[in-house]
């Protein structure tokens, strides 16, 4: 069953890499949050309240509800234009996804370690890197705080994947991930839309060294 | 006393924030520099012990965060001029006053801490603070810099984190789930040497963007151009340090496994790159800022190349990682009063310092000629030492070509700062300079000498305490 919800979750990546409205990038995160919800609830085979309060409060409130909505919110805001406008054509896009997901497989082919789940171990990477693309890739300011988030999404199954028993301290730190990539983006990503017109990349190009 | 630093340091933050009172404000800044002093005695009392856990007084944590505390006297002394000279709303003075002094207490705590999650935590909190200060002038190129701050500083934290998750499983093979540094390097023979070479891949490009190294080096110059002068003196400073304390702990740990040869040469190839890059934009940058940013990330090429080298650099490096912190520091303040004569920070638009302010003047060029390392500087001798450790490690060729881009650097560095002292600018009106008072210039000669000091004739305890601090690595 995880395994199923696992590629179902890579298969979120291969849509996010064609699809075109900036609307469909938020569902998909939201979908992304509500799987790696049930990815923890069945990977925990012993679960106390209090982690099970405060994954519910990382996947189901954050990550699926709070930032889909609040990026949704800022896209209605700032009269954003609805298309995600890449610099490469979706084909091309797909095409590097795939080769992104073929490479981790192969790496983690490559390791022999019976501490590792392999399939957590390629989800995770694949997912990293594919945000890491779309970032590069897209030339909206607030399609790359979705990249971040996308790569968040990576940390957080790579997490998973290293062991059922999170120390506290790793929870904490995922936390203040979360509490910084929410309200660090999210206000100044309120501040941008104010302040510069269409939020594109281009026009933050005025810091120059003359 | 770490409990306690931390509670008062953040009532005093709370209380910034709401406070508008100017004398009320004053007051809790100078209870916080009490605080900072105090526990900078209190940690060279109890030197080896820990506390909270957490928290460890070691030598390498003691040293830089005395040369903090040296710093943030002067950096929140000036801060209090530029914000009288360019007044703000009350409530921009205090958020600037309470990020300024956040600020300090993540980077005093990110030195102490003894487990790697912990100064990933505080590391997260300078961006955090680092990004306030940063929007301070809530203009369009300020917010601009910041976005790029945090954007990549945020990229790279999660680097760091993917770093740790990599690490726990490197451990989880010697069957330990303790991630302190004490432990890593008991347990470094067993760790497991393939997730550990991920995990310093991660760790060490995520610490880059706080030390200031190829690749993510280009986040803090932006931040150092945008944030307030007296903030670039601590962003070029003690921030870069705390990025250091954080890839050098780390450091010491596969420092004691096989992959201590790859590592320096990971660490080798970022330095000498970083130099590299400093060298092209050094050469063509025409914002005084910016120009002290980039000598930064020059001097981090020059410290990680003495950890890359081994065996004499390893003291260097951490001589040079304070003296080059108060000289850094002091050309950033000094840049404050630069300011206030020509309103410009174009090379192009000023010049004939020396006219118009000659104490400061004096500063720009006993800091240049530190910042160049050239005698008497202390840089001198800890730069001096890192060519002798990579001419030991026979590296003739990465030595020779350092040199050749050094000499581009003092070229390049000093065209600029002498047109700064003599040349006249051109079409510039100084019927209504203002007069700047000498002694605004004292604090700046003070960490300059004590630069100078530190390098020729430094103290035994100096030597003993970064003896201590490199004990742990391979000699």
């Amino acid at each position: 069953m995880i395994d199923v919800l696992l590629i179902v979750f890579i298969i979120t990546l291969f849509y996010l890499s064609i699809a075109n409205r900036l609307l469909s990038y938020t569902k998909v995160l939201a979908v992304q949050g509500v799987l790696l919800f049930f990815v923890v609830f069945l990977q925990l085979n012993e679960i106390n309240t209090l982690n099970l309060v405060l994954i519910m409060l990382e996947t189901i409130v954050f990550k699926a509800v709070a930032v889909p909505m609040f990026l949704a919110y800022l896209l209605r805001r700032n009269n954003i234009t609805r298309e995600a406008e890449p610099y490469l054509p979706n084909f091309v896009s797909l095409l590097i996804t795939t080769a992104i997901v073929i490479a981790t497989i192969l790496l983690s082919n490559s390791i022999k370690d019976t501490h590792l789940d392999k399939m957590f171990f390629v989800v995770a990477l694949s997912t990293i890197f594919s945000g890491l693309y779309i970032i590069a890739s897209r030339r909206k300011i607030i399609t790359h705080v979705m990249g971040y988030m996308i790569i968040e999404n990576g940390v957080f199954v790579l997490s998973l994947a290293v062991g059922n028993e999170m120390p506290h301290l790793v929870n904490l730190g995922i936390m203040l991930d979360i509490f910084a990539s929410v309200l660090i983006l999210g206000i100044f990503l309120n501040k941008i839309g104010d302040v510069f017109k269409d939020v594109d990349v281009e026009q933050l190009t005025n810091l120059k060294d003359y | 006393m770490i409990g306690i630093y931390l509670i008062g340091a953040f009532s005093i933050v709370i209380g910034l924030f709401f406070i508008r009172n100017k004398q009320l404000t004053f007051g809790l800044l100078g209870l916080f520099l009490v605080l900072q002093w105090i526990l900078t005695f209190y940690s060279y009392n109890n030197l080896r012990s820990t506390d909270l856990t957490y928290f460890t007084y070691d030598s390498l944590a003691f040293l830089l965060l005395v040369t903090m505390s040296i710093i943030s006297v002067a950096a929140i002394f000036h801060s209090h001029i530029y914000l009288e000279d360019q007044p703000a709303p009350p409530e921009t003075r205090s958020i600037y006053y309470a990020s300024i002094v956040l600020l300090i207490t993540a980077i005093s705590a990110g030195y102490l801490a003894n487990h790697i999650a912990v100064t990933w935590i505080f590391t997260e909190i300078t961006t955090l603070s680092a990004s306030a200060l940063i929007y301070h002038h809530r203009n369009k190129l300020a917010l601009e810099g910041t976005w790029k701050y945090v954007f990549i500083c945020a990229i790279s934290i999660t680097f760091v984190f993917i770093g740790i998750l990599f690490l726990s499983l490197a451990l989880e093979q010697a069957g330990s789930q303790d991630l302190s540094y004490t432990n890593l390097v008991t347990n470094s023979a067993k760790l497991n040497p393939f997730w550990l070479r991920l995990a310093f891949l991660f760790i060490f490009t995520g610490f880059t963007a706080k030390l200031g190294l190829v690749p993510m080096f280009t986040a803090g110059i932006d931040a150092k151009d945008k944030a307030p002068a007296p903030v670039g003196a601590l962003l070029s400073s003690v921030l870069m340090n705390l990025g250091f304390v954080g890839i050098f702990r780390f450091y010491i740990v596969v420092a004691n496994t096989p992959l201590h040869h790859w590592a320096n040469m990971v660490i080798g190839i970022a330095a000498f790159l970083s130099v590299f890059v400093s060298t092209v934009y050094m050469i063509k940058v025409k914002n005084i800022k910016r120009m002290l940013a980039y000598s930064g990330i020059e001097h981090m090429g020059l410290v990680m190349l003495g950890v890359a080298a081994g065996g004499v650099g390893y003291y260097a490096a951490i001589l040079h990682i304070i003296l080059h912190a108060f000289v850094k520091s002091s050309l950033f303040l000094q840049f404050t009063q630069l300011y206030r004569v020509f309103q410009n920070k174009s090379i192009y638009n000023v010049g004939n310092y020396f006219k118009y302010n000659t104490a400061g003047a004096m500063v720009l060029l006993t800091g240049f000629i530190s910042a160049t390392a050239m005698p008497p500087s202390g840089l001198f001798v800890s730069e001096f030492m890192i060519f002798r450790s990579l001419f030991e490690a026979k590296q003739i060729i990465v030595l020779a070509a350092l040199l050749l881009l050094l000499t581009i650097i003092i070229w390049a560095f000093g065209k600029n700062i002498l047109k700064i002292l003599f040349v006249p600018p051109v079409d510039f009106d100084d019927s209504n300079v203002p007069k700047i008072s000498p002694w605004e210039s004292l604090s700046q000669f003070v960490l300059l000498a004590l630069a100078i000091y530190l390098g020729l004739n430094p103290p035994a305890e100096l030597v003993e305490l970064i003896k201590e601090s490199i004990m742990l690595l391979p000699q």
